[in-house]
């Protein structure tokens, strides 16, 4: 166990690093000058070779990328002498916009990101698993169409129409809720709350409906399993049955669709918070790419894509401890 | 005095399918009934409809008495007391059959647990002691397996010692043997035998394998198409049968200790 743990931290510090070279590849590479957007429009050529040098745009691909990798792992300096400006571990560059370390402008976007997608994932785990399930057990029933057409409803909801209909009706017409703003968890929590409703049920709508669709399918599977009849041959309580015996298998699959979904989710959920105006990592990238920002759409890809590779690597883990299977092959 | 009677079983499908069709049984306590019939002739779908664990889309008819009790139509908290508890199953393929999530010996103690106030450790005291007594080695250390970490016949004796933990009077074993090979068959058999000699649980034995029904039952019952067409004991079926049908599925049988003919007889295919 302690083995495939370590084999799968090396996978995972691997792929952090081809990603690292993507992204990198994709700011350094393309034909938009970095040190053009850093420059601003009113740019002289002085001024733009200076930015030039002190980006350390004027070296080597290579060197530019030990200088990339150097700064996300322990810092780096632009510049030399009294131009110097000390960009501190973890160094994802400045803002072109703002002159803020990138990094800074992340970790402070971050709890609102953290706390849409957590408060989301939990909602839509519930809902879509606990319909998925009822349905599988009722299948053909009323509750099971009624429940799996709601289900195909939510996924073909666009999230900017959901967004705007909820607030249309709990905001405006209603008033039951306030417009969601950036209220910190730890000073108002019921503040936090009121402004997170309408970006989990956004959310969840949109996840829940798949979630329950592929609890349903996998639910199916494995109430058909041999073990199951098993189960019941022994004279356990069909509670016990479905819950012990069928359920547990049947979350093998959103085990793993969860980790992604929300390895990926907290990388920003772009368009939620745009249309609810929250100051996540996810507007902060629609504003980065509004602004051809390219130090902050790099920090924020880059950010996004360790979440998503990590969340795997958690999901890889789990595995291994819900399925004694994956544990004997580790 | 009949332990389980079955009387006019009829089993129809959804489909339309009718798998059993007006199927009488009687299986004494104490005494190994052998079902033996071709693929499709209703022999696992009659050992279910006794359990009531066949599908949803299923429809019982004709009546089941098991110690008295008629079984079809019974609710389901009674028949939950009973399955396990009374009447225990052992099924073919015993990999599939064992959940490949949790530990032999916790679903050993599950079953025994289903019907006994007892606490965990002391459920696990009870798994530990009946894997010893079907045979496993190391049943302390083996408790804690995974049913992928056992072999066929291994996972056959769990299969068992789950079946006989509450001492049931009756085991349907549903083609205990069938997925093993012939040493590992030989010992589920012998295994089956001693546990009948020692707790008097009567067996209904479900099988196409003759052999099986030969080294084991009293009686035996042949099926075809639903229906039961041979009864008796498994001296006359097997040296008097009297219907074409028994002597056909015996004649499909080489015999070890007679001349091996160039081509074995077959059966034509159910409808």
């Amino acid at each position: 166990m302690i083995l495939y743990l370590l084999r799968r931290l090396a996978v995972t510090a691997l792929i952090l690093l081809v990603i690292c070279a993507a992204t990198f590849a994709i700011f350094y590479l393309m034909p938009a000058d970095p040190a053009q957007g850093a420059c601003g429009k009113a740019c002289s050529p002085e001024r733009l070779a200076g930015i030039r040098a002190t980006l350390g745009l004027d070296r080597s691909p290579f060197a530019q990328f030990g200088d990339y990798l150097g700064g996300i792992l322990s810092g780096r300096t632009y510049g030399t002498g009294a131009q110097a400006v000390p960009c501190p571990f973890p160094c994802l560059g400045f803002s072109f916009q703002t002159n803020r370390p990138v990094w800074e402008m992340l970790t402070a976007r971050l709890p609102v990101s953290v706390s849409i997608a957590a408060g989301a994932a939990v909602l839509w785990l519930a809902v879509g698993v606990a319909a998925g399930v009822v349905s599988a057990l009722r299948r053909g029933s009323l509750w099971d169409r009624a429940a799996m057409t709601a289900a195909l409803g939510g996924v073909s909801l666009p999230v900017y129409f959901t967004a705007l209909v909820l607030q249309y009706l709990l905001v405006v017409r209603l008033n039951v809720l306030p417009y969601p703003t950036a209220v910190p968890l730890t000073e108002d929590p019921a503040g936090w709350a009121q402004s997170m409703v309408m970006p989990w049920i956004t959310l969840a709508m949109l996840y829940a409906g798949v979630y329950a669709r592929v609890t349903r399918s996998e639910m199916l599977e494995s109430l058909g399993q041999n073990y199951v009849r098993t189960a019941r041959a022994k004279g356990l309580a069909e509670v016990t049955v479905v819950r012990r015996h069928a359920l547990r298998p049947a979350l093998m699959p959103i085990v793993t669709i969860f980790g992604m979904d929300l390895g990926a989710l907290l990388g920003g959920a772009l368009i939620t918070e745009s249309v609810f105006g929250l100051p996540g990592v996810g507007k902060l990238a629609a504003d980065a790419i509004a602004g051809a920002d390219q130090p902050v759409i790099l920090g924020v890809t880059l950010v996004a894509a360790c979440f998503v590779v990590l969340a795997n690597l958690v999901v890889d883990l789990v595995y291994a401890v819900l399925d004694p299977r994956v544990r004997a092959v580790a | 005095m009949s332990l389980l009677t079955v009387r006019g079983l009829t089993v129809d499908f959804g489909s339309g399918v009718r798998a059993v069709a007006g199927l009488d049984l009687d299986l004494a306590a104490g005494q190994v009934l052998g079902v033996v019939g071709e693929s499709g002739s209703g022999k696992s779908v009659t050992s279910l409809a006794v359990l009531g664990l066949l599908p949803r889309d299923a429809r019982v008819g004709g009546e089941i008495h098991f110690d008295g009790r008629e079984l079809t139509g019974l609710d389901r908290r009674s028949l939950r007391r009973l399955r396990g508890n009374r009447i225990a199953m052992v099924f073919q393929d015993p990999l599939s059959c064992l959940n490949p999530y949790y530990p032999v010996a916790f679903q050993i103690a599950e079953a025994y647990r289903a019907h006994h106030r007892a606490g965990r450790k002391a459920a696990h005291r009870v798994a530990v002691r009946m894997l010893e007594r079907v045979g496993i080695p190391e049943p302390e250390r083996r408790a804690r397996s995974y049913p992928h970490e056992f072999s066929g016949g291994m996972r056959q004796r769990v299969m068992i010692a789950m079946a006989l933990c509450l001492e049931p009077d009756l085991l349907i074993a549903d083609e205990p043997t069938t997925a093993l090979d012939v040493t590992v068959q030989a010992q589920i058999l012998g295994l089956l035998r001693e546990l009948r000699q020692e707790a008097g649980t009567a067996i209904m034995l479900i099988t196409h394998d003759m052999g099986v029904v030969a080294g084991l039952a009293d009686h035996v019952v042949v099926m075809h198409d639903g229906r039961a067409v041979e009864r008796g004991t498994v001296h006359d079926v097997f040296h008097r049968p009297q219907e074409a049908y028994t002597r056909g599925l015996l004649a499909c049988v080489p015999r070890i200790d007679g001349p091996l003919p160039h081509r074995l007889p077959t059966l034509e295919a159910s409808s």
